[in-house]
């Protein structure tokens, strides 16, 4: 048996290959819930039940996979120029202060939803773009390096958040009731800034939120402008090598700077979403949106979407089942790591696949036997 | 695995000696190709023997076959007429055969002497606390003995490359090599240092070693040789004792059909200036100024030739004027008019077309599509996009058009360019820089590492370009090409153009003693 570089790679296998490494990604993860006393099949009927069937489960899945398939459009859209913004989390962050902050503003002042609900997702983008366009400027005109940069960041925005809520002064801050006097908390959004969702009758009713809408339209909007303009023709060439980008008179600066605010605002749009559809205040428990990390499964997301945009929206779609089914399993006879676990399994079992998309393993024949007419 | 003992050779006199190795019917296939096909190989103790072949003849696979990194898909290999079977290089080690390959297999911060018993089971290598004294003693020794000069204390990374490839050849000696393969070993030499090697390939084979030397320079066959073994396309076509052959054979062997060395002479009138260069400045890499005060004029339609030797600035002039550098000082015009320094897209807007000497790196994005890859620098243009939006069909159009006009040997427009020779590389730099319509063409260094049919080709392109009216600037270390193409020579030394005259009275001599830096005996 022996492994060869593939010359040409099938389109079949791009589909095969995935749908190969989820089977055995599923095999795996049932040794593992056997070895633990599980019953692998009940498990995964019980996984597959809290994810999509049991009443509201779908719309829980969908509350959990929006975030994730904005941080992996986010991820993906850098990480394709190999820009490795590491950042969405932070960029999140930012943008959901700034939607939030719209939200706030517009939604007191009497204006339309509608009106308010665009003010909000320009605002998730500025502040999305504006918080990754640091590591941006810092890599176009010093070469920094912006996995360093954009990671650090992260900390940073997060501090900001929980400044935002704690500090007295703060726009953001609730002072008004009981509550807030025992502990900061954030303003409420007014009801304009609710983002609306559709509901479908079934299934106890499963609400598609606005967010997950919007998602899908930017990872149609990012498919389209990396792989059908001029833009994403010179992101290619300098994801590919900066110094034939330079030798083609391409302008690599100003592309990197856009290339991580588009990564920024994408993240940002994320933040907007969390907040117009789901929370409705900034962060009602100091440590919720800081817990989630939606920013670093993102970076998962846009891995095993092999940085395809559409493909990431499916990929979150998955992904947040499987968290969602793990919030709802946990207890005595599920523990809540099992599902970290099973994560694990199938991202390594994707990458693993991955080398069976670039090469080959050939079962070695037989050497041909060796005429004796030799001398 | 079974290897006869040096007794056993020598025994049976009479009776002829059975070949050191014999190689019979190898193939190996790769994924798409075929690198060798049925392939004949035998050579004697005591022979230099040559494999002699373009890029892309399977020499390499052959070699690294006898030395057991690939094993073949059918065929056999005998040492002294004994089958033996190779399963991994180990094997082939432990039956003496040593292969120096073109990147050399050392590790630099180690000394000459750690390097030469590094991976060496036998002996000194295999002590736990190594005797250093004693290696670096035995080291000096065979130094010695071949005229391999190179002190066994020094670290690799301080040594020249040639100093470097007589480190590969003493750890040969050391593991007392019967077979020595040596891939192209003087690509990294000066001329002095490719003679004093031959000589220790000859003392090597005066001692019943067979030495096989891999090389595409015919010269060179000719002057270290034994026997040639010619391949082409890979199969074994011939081989020949290089005493009875002549370069024109070879070559035509080689490529498999006559050659036309000859220039043709053309009768070409020179239009206005398409380059003026007037006392150009431009840093190096490392600081300090590369260019220093260059002053040029290509005019339209004529072939001007940078000669030098390497690292007098001849790099960074050409990245200068095509823009990848910025110019410190001098005012450089294209057709007449100033361009913006260090910008390569005022470049290519002024009809700059430049073929760079890093293909790989600079010429191409490596894993784009060869479609991609003929569109890096007309992108902008309405054959591949139209205001911001890629015209994905009609790029692809192109790019068949371009791969059937210049022949490029390439499994599709889609295939990344990787995936190509050097040869077909080039053809696609080419292709791209021609069909931009050029008023000036930079071809740096436009053939170095390409085999004879594909030189040809880029010349017969280059020839092409000029008679077109563009004017070149053919920047090359190749004096030979440089005369079978100019029309004008100037030499650059030190940063700066010392010396110009017409390809019609030039005289050998002097270019090379203005290259090494000699005074324009004109210039009293």
């Amino acid at each position: 048996m022996r492994i060869e570089r593939r010359l040409r790679q099938p389109r079949w296998l791009l589909v095969a290959v995935p749908a190969g490494s989820l089977v055995f990604a599923f095999f795996a993860s049932g040794l593992v819930l056997l070895a633990t006393g599980h019953d692998a099949v009940s498990s995964y009927r019980q996984i597959v039940d809290a994810a999509f069937l049991n009443s509201g489960a779908l719309g829980q899945t969908l509350t959990q996979a929006t975030p994730l398939a904005f941080t992996g459009l986010a991820a993906a859209a850098a990480f394709r120029m190999r820009l490795f913004n590491i950042g969405a989390e932070g960029q999140l962050f930012m943008g959901a202060i700034a939607a939030d902050a719209a939200g706030l503003f517009l939604g007191d002042h009497g204006w339309p939803t509608a009106v308010v609900i665009f003010a909000m997702v320009v605002a998730g983008c500025a502040g999305g773009a504006a918080w990754a366009s640091i590591p941006g400027l810092l890599r176009a005109f010093f070469k920094t390096n912006e996995i360093i940069t954009s990671l650090m960041l992260n900390y940073v925005a997060a501090y900001v958040l929980t400044y935002l809520i704690f500090n007295t002064e703060s726009y953001w801050r609730e002072t008004k009731g009981f509550n807030a006097s025992v502990f900061p908390t954030s303003k409420a959004l007014p009801d304009p800034a609710f983002w609306p969702s559709a509901t479908i009758h079934a299934r106890g009713g499963i609400a598609l939120p606005l967010g997950a809408g919007i998602a899908v339209l930017v990872a149609i909007l990012l498919w389209f402008l990396y792989t059908r303009t001029r833009f994403g023709f010179e992101a290619q060439v300098l994801g590919d090598s900066p110094r034939a980008a330079r030798y083609a008179g391409m302008r690599t600066r100003r592309k990197i700077l856009a290339v991580m605010a588009i990564s920024g605002a994408v993240a940002g749009i994320g933040g907007a979403s969390q907040v117009g559809d789901f929370s409705h205040t900034l962060d009602a428990d100091p440590n919720g949106l800081q817990k989630q990390y939606y920013g670093y499964t993102g970076i998962v997301v846009a891995a095993l979407a092999r940085y395809n945009p559409l493909a990431c929206v499916i990929v979150a779609f998955l992904i947040g089942a499987l968290q969602n089914a793990g919030n709802t399993l946990q207890g005595a006879d599920f523990p809540s790591g099992l599902v970290g676990v099973m994560q694990g399994i199938i991202l390594f079992s994707a990458l693993g696949g991955e080398l069976l998309v670039r090469y080959r393993v050939r079962v070695r024949r037989a050497l041909p036997a060796v005429e004796a007419e030799a001398a | 695995m079974e290897v006869e003992s040096e007794k056993d050779r020598r025994g049976a006199p009479g009776a002829p000696p059975p070949a050191a190795v014999v190689m019979r019917g190898i193939v190996k296939r790769f994924p798409g190709v075929l690198a060798n096909d049925r392939v004949d190989f035998d050579a004697a103790a005591g022979e230099v023997h040559a494999l002699l072949g373009e890029n892309g003849a399977g020499k390499s696979t052959l070699s690294n076959i006898l030395t057991g990194l690939y094993r073949p898909d059918a065929g056999e290999i005998f040492l002294d007429g004994e089958p033996v079977q190779f399963h991994s290089p180990r094997d082939a080690l432990d039956a003496r055969i040593f292969m120096v390959h073109q990147h050399f297999r050392l590790v630099e911060p180690f000394t000459v002497a750690e390097n030469v018993v590094l991976g060496d089971h036998r002996g000194e290598g295999r002590t736990f606390r190594l005797r250093h004294r004693a290696i670096e003693e035995r080291v000096a020794e065979l130094s010695k003995r071949y005229g391999l000069a190179v002190d066994p204390r020094a670290r690799v990374w301080q040594l020249s490359l040639g100093e470097q490839q007589r480190v590969e050849i003493l750890k040969a000696l050391y593991r007392e090599a019967r077979i020595l393969i040596l891939d192209e070993p003087t690509a990294v030499l000066t001329p002095q240092e490719a003679d004093a090697l031959f000589e220790t390939l000859r003392e090597m084979a005066s001692e019943g070693r067979t030495v096989v030397f891999i090389s595409h320079k015919l010269h060179e066959v000719k002057a270290v040789a034994d026997r040639v073994t010619v391949l082409r396309g890979g199969r074994s076509i011939a081989t020949v004792p290089a005493a009875e052959a002549t370069l024109r054979s070879l070559a035509s062997l080689m490529v498999g059909r006559e050659l036309d060395t000859a220039a043709a002479p053309r009768a070409r009138t020179a239009g206005d200036p398409v380059l003026e260069l007037e006392d150009v400045w431009a840093d190096s890499d490392r600081g300090g100024s590369a260019v220093r005060g260059a002053s040029l004029v290509v005019r339209g339609g004529e072939i001007v030739a940078v000669a030098g030797v390497a690292g007098n600035g001849q790099r960074e002039l050409a990245e200068t004027v095509a823009g990848m550098r910025p110019a410190t000082r001098g005012a450089i015009r294209i057709a007449g008019k100033a361009i913006r320094g260090g910008d390569p897209r005022a470049a290519i807007a002024a009809g700059v077309a430049y073929v760079p000497e890093d293909r790989l790196g600079t010429g191409v994005a490596p894993s784009l599509s060869i479609a991609a890859n003929l569109a890096l620098k007309g992108y902008r243009e309405p054959h591949a996009s139209r205001g911001p939006l890629l015209r994905l069909r009609r790029m692809r159009e192109r790019a068949l058009e371009l791969i059937a006009h210049y022949r490029i040997a390439a499994p599709g427009p889609s295939a990344p360019a990787r995936l190509l020779s050097g040869g077909n590389l080039q053809k696609v730099v080419l292709a791209r820089e021609f069909s931009g319509r050029p008023r000036l063409l930079i071809a740096a260094a436009p053939t170095r590492g390409l085999d004879v049919g594909a030189i040809e080709t880029v010349h017969a392109y280059v020839r092409e370009a000029a008679a077109d009216g563009v004017g070149v600037l053919l920047i090359s270390e190749d004096l030979d090409e440089i005369l079978t193409l100019a029309d004008r020579i100037a030499v650059m030394y030190e940063g700066a153009v010392v010396g110009e005259t017409a390809r019609a009275e030039a005289d050998v001599e002097e270019i090379g003693l203005l290259m090494a830096g000699g005074q324009d005996p004109r210039a009293d």
